[in-house]
């Protein structure tokens, strides 16, 4: 097991430093999450404007791995149009299944290493399933 | 009374492997490791007088019979029973809960009667009752658990006014680690008219248990927690009990005589063993209980309490750990649950592993109970009679790794935008 590739120092920084963390209220946008096996909790609030992602919170608790990814899921999207937001969505998921190699995505490259941990692939993809059942239930309204 | 040296040379799993390494394996109170007699054992009687049993007449059959009953009655004499017919064999302690549930439960609990469980029930122990009183408009109530971990017993004594008809509670905690006062429960639950249940999965492994001494009606157990195999344990019942209650499943072997609309049924424990059973567990675990009279109860007891003390002393050097459940050895067993300060314990568990420590991380089938102590889970470790105070050492060392490793980021100058404002 090389530990090192799952805790790498980034995911870790993102852990013990959150960024986006809190709540929006009102938002255009609110959406729960929940691996109920390893009880991770997240909620995910993003407002819109000019079909962009004006701003993005979290709040929630978890492990390390799903609580990082949340917090530079939140970096990767603000500011991103949500055609943009829905191609990162699917980009982290083929991250996720050993598709792609995480170029261009920044801090988010450095959850590739979880794929080697396949019980814990469900953590780091918590928030991405979350965001897009919340883009899913927005475009419905 | 300390136990062989060598005993954990019995079990092939915790020995060195090729690369010299050995697995320290704390999660027994998930499941045990076996030790080589009961493998031999559950291999020899496929490779030697595999038949189906109850049912024929050659020889083989026969000797299959004898070595199920033999079993049997090995585990009778084991917890104390007034004979082999008050032991049913079942998958396990979840299987024989719900085997009271459903057969004892359905004759005996009505609209608005009260089963009283506690907070530190095992969802084994909380499910089937919760499927009875949905079914029977029945109610649930729970003891509480104090901050120490123990069973607030004042509480308790109020609860028994309400008059329930069965309580139903843990040994020993497969969390906290608590061994709940059964004698003293049990009398007064039966001086408010109440039958009582014990899942004993957690004590029957560890400790000498008496079901006469104890004074329970019903007492559950698991195999595989007691280096036995997988898919067998039992139900302990007084047999007055038994024989009043109506069968649990329908099938072969639980039959006296087949009609096409109605059938008679044979006398408990057979009663309640429908199908094939698994002949090969209950073997296996009869080998178990040999081995555990061979180390001697007492002396597995005085091991483990003496794991637990040294145990409890040195996770108190770990920074941040908060322990869960009685703090000194007293009336306590072998699980001790955890937290670190700012580390999730599947985080734990996951360094852990990497230094080859297997711990378990989650609520361990008990949420109610992680919900009392405001967490959404814990680390665990647990002990059983090869347990030693290296695996303790490596324990300790490992946790200090994770400890560096998250207290290093969370002290990190590193600038960081916290939010956008």
């Amino acid at each position: 097991m090389e530990l090192d590739d799952l805790y790498r120092e980034v995911i870790l920084d993102h852990h013990a430093h959150p960024r986006n963390r809190g709540r929006l209220e009102p938002s255009d946008i609110s959406v729960e999450g929940a691996n109920p096996l390893c009880g991770d909790e997240l909620t995910l609030y993003l407002n819109l404007r000019d079909g962009r992602v004006a701003d993005v919170r979290f709040e929630g608790r978890g492990c390390a791995i799903s609580q990082a990814s949340a917090s530079m899921m939140t970096e990767a999207i603000k500011g991103r149009t949500l055609d943009e937001v829905r191609a990162a969505v699917g980009k982290f998921k083929d991250l996720m299944r050993g598709e792609g190699s995480g170029e261009e995505m920044g801090d988010l490259a450095a959850l590739q290493g979880v794929r080697r941990f396949p019980v814990r692939v469900k953590c780091a993809t918590l928030p991405w399933v979350s965001l897009e059942q919340g883009l899913d239930e927005h475009a419905a309204r | 009374m300390a136990l062989a040296a060598g005993t954990r040379d019995d079990f092939p799993l915790l020995r060195p492997k090729a690369d010299g390494k050995t697995l320290i394996y704390l999660d027994s109170a998930a499941t045990s490791q076996k030790p080589q007699q009961v493998l031999d054992a559950i291999s020899e009687y496929y490779r030697s007088y595999n038949a189906n049993v109850h049912r024929g007449i050659y020889w083989l059959a026969e000797e299959a019979t004898a070595r199920y009953e033999e079993a049997r009655a090995n585990l009778a004499s084991f917890l104390g029973a007034a004979g082999s017919e008050e032991i049913v064999f079942t998958r396990g302690t979840t299987e024989a809960i719900n085997l009271v549930a459903a057969a004892w439960g359905r004759a005996n609990i009505g609209a608005g009667d009260e089963i009283l469980l506690t907070e530190m029930e095992h969802h084994s122990n909380i499910v089937p009752w919760q499927m009875l009183a949905a079914e029977r408009g029945a109610v649930l109530r729970y003891v509480p658990v104090t901050d120490e971990g123990r069973l607030d017993l004042d509480a308790f004594e109020r609860l028994l006014e309400d008059r329930p008809k069965l309580v139903g509670l843990t040994h020993q905690s497969n969390v906290l680690g608590t061994i709940n006062p059964i004698r003293r429960i049990a009398d007064r639950a039966h001086q408010a008219g109440a039958l009582v249940l014990v899942d004993a999965a957690q004590s029957v492994p560890h400790q000498s248990v008496d079901v006469g001494a104890l004074g329970a009606d019903f007492l559950a157990f698991s195999g595989h927690k007691m280096l036995g195999p997988m898919g067998i344990g039992g139900l302990w019942a007084r047999y007055s009990l038994l024989e009043a209650m109506p069968p649990y499943h329908g099938g072969g072997e639980m039959i006296m005589s087949v009609g096409l609309d109605r059938s008679t049924y044979k006398a408990p424990p057979h009663r309640f063993e429908a199908g094939t059973p698994n002949v090969a567990g209950a073997i296996g675990l009869g080998a178990a209980v040999d081995y555990m009279r061979k180390t001697g109860m007492d002396a597995i007891s005085a091991h483990e309490r003496d794991l637990i003390d040294y145990a409890l002393g040195r996770l108190s050097e770990v920074p941040g750990l908060v322990i869960y459940g009685p703090k000194t050895a007293a009336d306590r067993g072998g699980a001790i649950a955890f937290t670190l300060e700012g580390v999730h314990p599947h985080d734990i568990a996951q360094v852990l592993d990497g230094e080859g420590i297997a711990v378990r991380a989650g609520h361990h089938c008990a949420e109610p109970l992680h919900r009392r102590f405001g967490i959404p889970a814990s680390a665990r470790a647990s002990f059983h009679l090869y347990s030693l105070r290296s695996d303790v050492d490596a324990l300790v060392a490992g946790l200090i790794k994770v400890h560096r490793l998250f207290a290093r980021a969370s002290l990190s100058t590193k600038e960081v935008a916290h939010g956008t404002g």
